[in-house]
């Protein structure tokens, strides 16, 4: 309906389903944004807010690879972990995702890629959760990230 | 608070009765004989499904004579609305950095990471805290 060249991520929640799906189209085609999901430091580059240290220790991107990583701010760590499932190049990656602060929350991500054509991707990730109170937490974790909006200003400030 | 404000909502509206009920009364306020007309259920299974609504502060009753009709309270709607945003917003944001890094592979063509880029965290306003590095 509404056709911008950016189309921004939308997100939903279907409420007796513990699950969250996130959609995105991106000016890229899906070799690439499969590369920036897989190749370490491409990772690096987006999947934390600027303000943010980001220590990878554990990456190997492959079915029945697994990674871990760190991010951390000030004194405050936070550690993030999993298993990658199954990861198909350019199409399909399946993964595990917790979170050391709250070890028996797992999600099961999986992420597909769809191509556009032109050069073009839409990427589809599902959040899969044990239950529809840890989906609302996730969804709830959103709060703390209040402070990055702060970020996505400073974003266009560069950007501009 | 806020939180199991927002679990409760998300499982009243878990039903799709309750579903049906909450956007007829979208539309207009409704007494429970009106809201129970199109379903093959007893008033008194309506009024269960109401309480529910009403527990979760989904729908109000006012309190007129026998009428009573039901109001949906769309405030909490907005709620939900706002905490499903900051979470697409929070996603958004990670998006448009991986727009950033699309956009530089392509301009590099074959070979990619931009080498001096990794370390981008270090901003010359970072250092108040301390390295945690």
């Amino acid at each position: 309906m509404t056709s911008t060249t950016h189309p921004e991520t939308t997100i939903s929640a279907v409420p007796d389903l513990p699950i969250v799906e996130i959609v995105r189209e991106f000016d890229a085609p899906p070799e690439q944004v499969f590369r920036a999901h897989v190749d370490r430091d491409l990772f690096t580059q987006w999947i934390g807010p600027r303000d943010i240290d980001m220590r990878v220790e554990q990456w190997d991107a492959r079915t029945g690879g697994s990674y871990r990583y760190v991010h951390g701010r000030g004194d405050e760590e936070y550690g993030f972990y999993g298993s990658f499932h199954e990861v198909r190049p350019n199409e399909r990656i399946v993964q595990t995702f917790g979170f050391d602060g709250w070890p028996d929350a797992v999600s099961l991500e999986i992420l597909t890629l769809e191509d556009l054509g032109s050069g073009r991707t839409r990427l589809r990730g599902q959040s899969i959760v044990e239950s529809i109170e840890a989906r609302d937490a996730m969804l709830a974790s959103g709060m703390e990230s209040g402070v990055v909006q702060g970020y996505e200003k400073l974003d266009d400030l560069l950007a501009g | 608070m806020a939180a199991d404000q927002l679990s409760r909502v998300f499982s009243a509206l878990a039903d799709p009765t309750r579903r049906d009920m909450v956007a007829r009364l979208a539309v207009d306020d409704a007494t429970v004989n009106q809201l129970a007309a199109p379903y093959d259920v007893s008033l008194q299974a309506v009024s269960k499904h109401l309480k529910v609504l009403e527990a979760a502060g989904l729908v109000s009753r006012s309190r007129e004579a026998q009428r009573r009709p039901v109001h949906l309270e769309a405030q909490v709607f907005d709620l939900m609305t706002k905490w499903i945003e900051r979470y697409r917003r929070q996603a958004e944001e990670r998006y448009k950095r991986l727009d950033a890094v699309l956009a530089a592979m392509t301009e590099d063509g074959t070979e990619t990471t931009q080498a001096g880029t990794t370390k981008r965290g270090t901003t010359q306003s970072s250092s108040s805290e301390g390295a945690a590095s």
